[in-house]
């Protein structure tokens, strides 16, 4: 029969052994685990304007070409953007990084940044129709897609679209406003699992 | 000499177009099938690179010609 001494030395050698073991089987296992497993990314969209709307819907859409599992989730104003028509437009006015420039005219009209006075901003009716179309017309210009295409693209390529319901009672829109593909109208309590799971979660 | 099974002209489309359209792409052809991207966005270079190491899939070559950027791939 085995004293309590020799039983605590084995015990002692086979910690040993299985510490060597593991350090080296696990980093092997870890990476394989790591390179199996389908990456995730969880967006909150806040914001309903037309210069808020791309950055969503861009992340997701390339994130889905990626291969990865994309949720979306849209409150307060960004709840705009899962609207059937988005009527989504920019105002330059408290928006001071925005460079006011031309899509079109000769090379130096276009290189011009316009400085706007706050006073013509804010005072001009129709300035931010003005400012919506330039800004429509500068991003066709240069080839990057519109909301409603990238929209269309991320829903193409399963990205899961959940509203939320406190915001679309407090606006006081109907659930029939927003595109059908909606999967979901839930809380924040809802979603926070879901981006708790992710990794990758932004809020824009 | 590789064959291409589909081409796709992503020219005058700017970020992140040329990469949804490659997705799409690649999902029409079969595995070990070359898939010919050509764009006009300088960005698509990096952007297509590390696309397919993302994806698995093999970028076989990426070359620049007359201002365009020109890449096979073969879907693994």
């Amino acid at each position: 029969m085995a004293t309590t001494a020799e039983n605590m030395h084995d015990n002692m050698q086979l910690d040993a052994w299985l510490d060597k073991r593991l350090d080296e089987l696990l980093p092997k296992k870890l990476e394989e685990i790591e390179t199996s497993k389908t990456p995730s990314m969880s967006i909150i969209a806040t914001k309903g304007s037309l210069d808020w709307a791309y950055p969503p819907f861009i992340l997701a859409s390339t994130a889905a070409a990626l291969g990865w599992d994309v949720d979306m989730f849209f409150t307060f104003y960004g709840l705009l953007l899962l609207k059937k028509d988005i009527d989504a437009e920019v105002s330059p006015l408290g928006n001071p990084a925005m460079p006011m420039k031309m899509p079109f005219g000769p090379q130096w009209f276009q290189d011009f940044d316009w400085p706007m006075p706050n006073l013509l901003m804010a005072g001009v009716p129709g300035f931010e129709k003005v400012a919506t179309g330039l800004m429509k017309k500068t991003f066709r210009n240069k080839g990057v897609a519109s909301v409603e295409e990238l929209r269309g693209l991320c829903l193409e390529a399963d990205v899961n679209m959940i509203a939320c319901q406190m915001t679309v009672d407090v606006f006081g829109f109907d659930n029939s406003e927003f595109i059908p593909e909606v999967t979901d109208f839930v809380g924040a309590t809802s979603f926070l699992p879901v981006a708790r799971k992710s990794d990758v979660c932004l809020f824009i | 000499m590789t064959t291409v099974a589909e081409k796709l002209d992503a020219r005058g489309l700017n970020c992140p177009l040329p990469i949804l359209k490659t997705r799409k792409a690649i999902n029409l052809i079969s595995s070990g099938e070359i898939l010919e991207v050509t764009s006009s966005d300088p960005g698509s270079v990096k952007d297509m690179a590390v696309f397919c190491e993302q994806t698995g899939n093999r970028l076989v070559s990426s070359n620049e010609a007359n201002e365009s950027y020109v890449f096979l791939i073969e879907k693994s």
